[in-house]
């Protein structure tokens, strides 16, 4: 049979999807053991051991400065930074995304502005940021915000474009004006496409997220990252990374979860 | 029903033409369509019966010409007095069966938030439930469009653009993706629903025994010249059809003959000499 019509079999399919996995973990493993049978006090390639008594003394252990669980403090920080600057990114660019998209007056004022806009490196006005705004919180999350809103903006304008033509004319002879088609036709279609554009959203605003506070913080995970590799902490840098890319992948599921579950209909008529 | 008197015409397209990009696309088009009457019109692909049906909208606008609604001259855009059904994308994907149906209804009477609430709602509910019963879309009322076969959602379509009775109904080849089967039961449908509502349609199909079938009126586009670019198409055949033995088949005991006999009685297209 040829290659492209081999499925896998159903008590297969654990396995091949977890392979990767564990080949890396073990191949890390077999590294770390080798390193430390070299040389007992390796700190480059931390044993599960020495991970779990750093995250233990991460979690467990009250800062001596701040009085802090620090690794709490860090995702609490972070996941703030990162909600607040996603939510604005998602108002901005949905809110105008589907203006821009339903009224050629303002597209034609809009487009062009917002496609020079996006192509402006975030991360290179972050300095202009820092000093408009000083380095606290707001610099923070205006650049999240700057960071992802352009692209979701860009993405909607497109998706809004793509809803067929004979849709929005078959609206009109039901006499809907342009509100009641925003309303009842443009948004309700939108709102599942815009989950799918934050979740493609959610690796450039984790970038962002870990870059201002690496730059300029004093807690956050990618703060904290930053800090203990001044002395070598890889036995805190790899929890704390894997822990950000857990995070992200349980975003990633819930809202991949509240799609199917608020918009039964959009699977569905993807299919068609 | 009985049909009303021939009124004045709902429709009145007078000298239009229509060019795309240098391309005449139709030439001097001119019709009267009465009140009640069923025009279909017909013709080669891509001679411009998608255009004309466009113009009837107001999706575009004639390059010269001049059409009329009721004696007024067209809106510029598309409104509630010319319902539509396309061939596809006619119904909203994300409203179920019953949402679509009560859709127009809600627009009508929310201006502000297009959506219904409380016994209102339910009013509206109840009319919509009753047009999709009536279509035979009942059962299927909480179903979403794209768990629809092809026939039920121009079923669905017809229904929602009937709903808030518009003047005139267009259809753009509404059922040439369905399966033969479906299709004679959405003409059976579609007729059934002109009767009832004695409202002005224009019908665009290629199937020309469609077109004689359910047409009281039947036009031809066709260029002249197909390759010049300076000719479009135009009017070339006006053919009243007259279905001389509509009632009959209900008067004849139902034997398999006479139920075999049925469909032919609906004048096929040989037996509708063209009345020049
Ligand atoms: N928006 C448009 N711009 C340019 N040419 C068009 C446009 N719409 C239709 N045409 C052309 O006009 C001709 C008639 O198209 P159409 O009315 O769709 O034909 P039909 O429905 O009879 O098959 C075709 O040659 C088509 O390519
Ligand atoms: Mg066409």
């Amino acid at each position: 049979m040829r290659l492209i019509n081999r499925t896998p079999p159903a008590r297969l399919d654990l396995v091949l999807k977890a392979a990767p996995f564990v080949l890396l973990a073990l191949a890390y493993t077999i590294a770390a053991i080798a390193r430390h049978d070299a040389n007992a006090g390796d700190k480059v390639l931390p044993t599960l051991g020495q991970m779990i008594g750093g995250v233990r003394e991460m979690l467990f252990t009250r800062d001596l400065a701040t009085g802090q669980y620090l690794m709490l403090a860090d995702t609490i920080a972070s996941l703030r930074r990162l909600l607040s600057g996603l939510g604005l990114a998602v108002v901005i660019s949905f809110t105008l995304g589907i203006v821009v998209g339903m009224i050629p007056y303002a597209k034609r004022l809009l487009l062009p502005f917002i496609t020079a806009l996006s192509m402006v490196p975030p991360l290179a006005i972050l300095p202009i940021l820092f000093i408009l705004a000083g380095i606290g919180e707001t610099a923070k999350i205006a650049l999240i915000a700057l960071g992802t809103a352009p692209y979701m903006l860009r993405d909607l304008v497109l998706r809004v474009e793509e809803l067929p033509r004979p849709q929005l004319i078959k609206a009109q002879t039901l006499g809907a004006s342009s509100w009641q088609i925003a309303l009842r036709i443009v948004i309700p279609q939108m709102l599942p496409r815009l989950i799918d554009g934050v979740r493609l959203s959610l690796g450039p605003a984790w970038l962002y997220v870990i870059s201002a506070e690496a730059i300029a913080a004093q807690d956050g995970l990618g703060y904290r990252i930053f800090l203990v590799r001044r002395y070598f902490a890889m036995d805190i840098i790899i929890p704390y990374v894997l822990w950000i890319t857990l995070l992200a992948y349980i975003f990633d599921l819930a809202l991949r979860a509240l799609q199917t579950a608020a918009f039964p209909w959009f699977a569905e008529a993807g299919r068609q | 029903m009985t049909h009303s008197p021939p009124a004045a015409s709902v429709l009145s397209v007078r000298d239009v033409c229509k060019t795309y990009a240098g391309r005449q696309i139709l030439e001097r088009v001119s019709i009267e369509l009465a009140a009640g009457s069923f025009l279909a019109v017909v013709g080669p692909t891509g001679c411009g019966k998608t255009t004309f049906l466009r113009m009837l909208m107001s999706e575009e606008v004639p390059t010269s010409g001049t059409i009329a609604l009721d004696g007024r001259k067209l809106p510029d855009e598309p409104t509630a007095d010319r319902g539509v059904v396309f061939q596809r994308y006619s119904v909203f994907p994300h409203l179920t069966v019953l949402g679509n149906a009560v859709l127009p209804l809600e627009l009508a009477a929310a201006p502000r938030f297009g959506r219904l609430f409380g016994a209102a709602r339910r009013r509206a509910e109840a009319t919509a439930s009753a047009m999709l019963e009536h279509v035979g879309l009942g059962p299927a009322a909480a179903l979403y469009p794209a768990q629809l076969s092809g026939g039920m959602q121009q079923r669905l379509a017809l229904a929602q653009a009937l709903i808030r009775q518009p003047r005139v109904l267009l259809l753009d080849e509404p059922f040439s993706a369905l399966d033969p089967g479906t299709r004679a039961d959405i003409h059976a449908l579609t007729r059934r629903l002109w009767q009832e509502t004695g409202m002005t349609v224009v019908m665009v199909t290629h199937d020309i025994s469609e077109a004689f079938s359910l047409g009281t009126r039947v036009i031809v586009f066709e260029r002249p010249i197909p390759d010049d670019a300076k000719r479009g198409a135009r009017i070339t055949h006006d053919i009243p059809v007259r279905r001389r033995t509509q009632r009959q088949p209900a008067a004849l005991p139902l034997t398999p003959a006479s139920l075999t006999a049925a469909p032919l009685t609906a004048c096929p297209p040989a037996a509708c000499p063209p009345a020049t």
